[in-house]
């Protein structure tokens, strides 16, 4: 299931300004999306539509985050078509013994005409142990 | 433009971070974990206050990067969660040019970025990848 995420002038110019920069970049009518911008698509995403890597919520840890952009970066007033997919799955020895589980969850940004244009890739967690200093 | 292997710009720093700047990052991506800006519900969840999100200081770190090498130029961004980042703390963010090499899009220059706290400590470790002039 696919669903319309709007690339507004208004959010990037709020997001600019979360991050602390006056880049010009950001601001006017095809004002360009900051890196990370595409993280606001937490406010269009349809209620269950996301999916869940199954991990225990309480051993859940956001460890990376990654953005891959397969052309000109999108700008405001671009309609995109959003997809989710559940990427590559692996596990790794935990320091203080235990087994950590990751996932990679991909979202995927589609043109019009259904080129893909950015990925969001977010890997997650699920530490062996409940966390303590981890972010 | 045109960039070099060992290319660093002037370091930004950012703070000393204040709740402010953790809602506006919370209201701006949409994220609302309660854990950011509710000091009560941080201390229940066994914190001593709230602390930053982490993709606060992404945004931070991408900022950095893109003001040097271009906004529009940005073709990957990635970065890894470390260290905790808590109210008050200062932000260091550096950055280098590590490889220059043609790309499917054209040269690209990828650079590793740091994100570091007052103490030293790495808060985010990136790197990422900008379309440049040959």
């Amino acid at each position: 299931m696919s669903f319309e995420y709007v690339v507004e002038r208004g959010k990037i110019r709020e997001f600019a300004a979360a991050m602390q920069t006056a880049n010009p970049a950001y601001d006017g009518e095809d004002a360009v999306a900051p890196p990370t911008f595409l993280a606001s698509v937490a406010l269009w995403t349809p209620e269950g539509t996301r999916p869940d890597a199954g991990f225990d919520r309480k051993r859940l840890l956001h460890g990376e985050q990654e953005y891959v952009f397969h052309g000109p970066l999108p700008r405001a007033g671009d309609h995109l078509q959003v997809e989710f997919r559940i990427g590559r799955r692996y596990e790794k020895e935990g320091r203080r013994g235990g087994t950590m589980r990751f996932a990679v969850l991909v979202t995927e940004f589609r043109d019009a005409e259904g080129n893909l244009v950015a990925e969001q890739r977010s890997t997650v967690v699920e530490t062996a142990q409940a966390p303590k200093e981890d972010a | 433009m045109t960039v070099a292997v060992g290319d660093s710009p002037k370091a930004a720093t950012f703070g000393p971070l204040t709740r402010e700047m953790f809602v506006r990052y919370a209201g701006a991506s949409g994220d609302f974990n309660p854990i950011h800006y509710d000091d009560g519900f941080a201390r229940s969840a066994g914190f001593p206050s709230v602390f930053s999100q982490g993709m606060h200081q992404a945004a931070l770190l991408a900022g950095f990067a893109a003001d040097w090498l271009g906004a529009d130029r940005v073709r990957r961004f990635a970065v890894r969660f470390r260290e905790q980042v808590w109210p008050d703390d200062v932000l260091t963010c550096t950055g280098k040019v590590v490889s220059v090499e043609a790309g499917s899009q054209g040269t690209i220059a990828t650079v590793e970025l740091l994100c570091t706290r007052q103490t030293g400590g790495v808060a985010i470790a990136g790197s990422a990848e900008f379309l440049v002039d040959e």
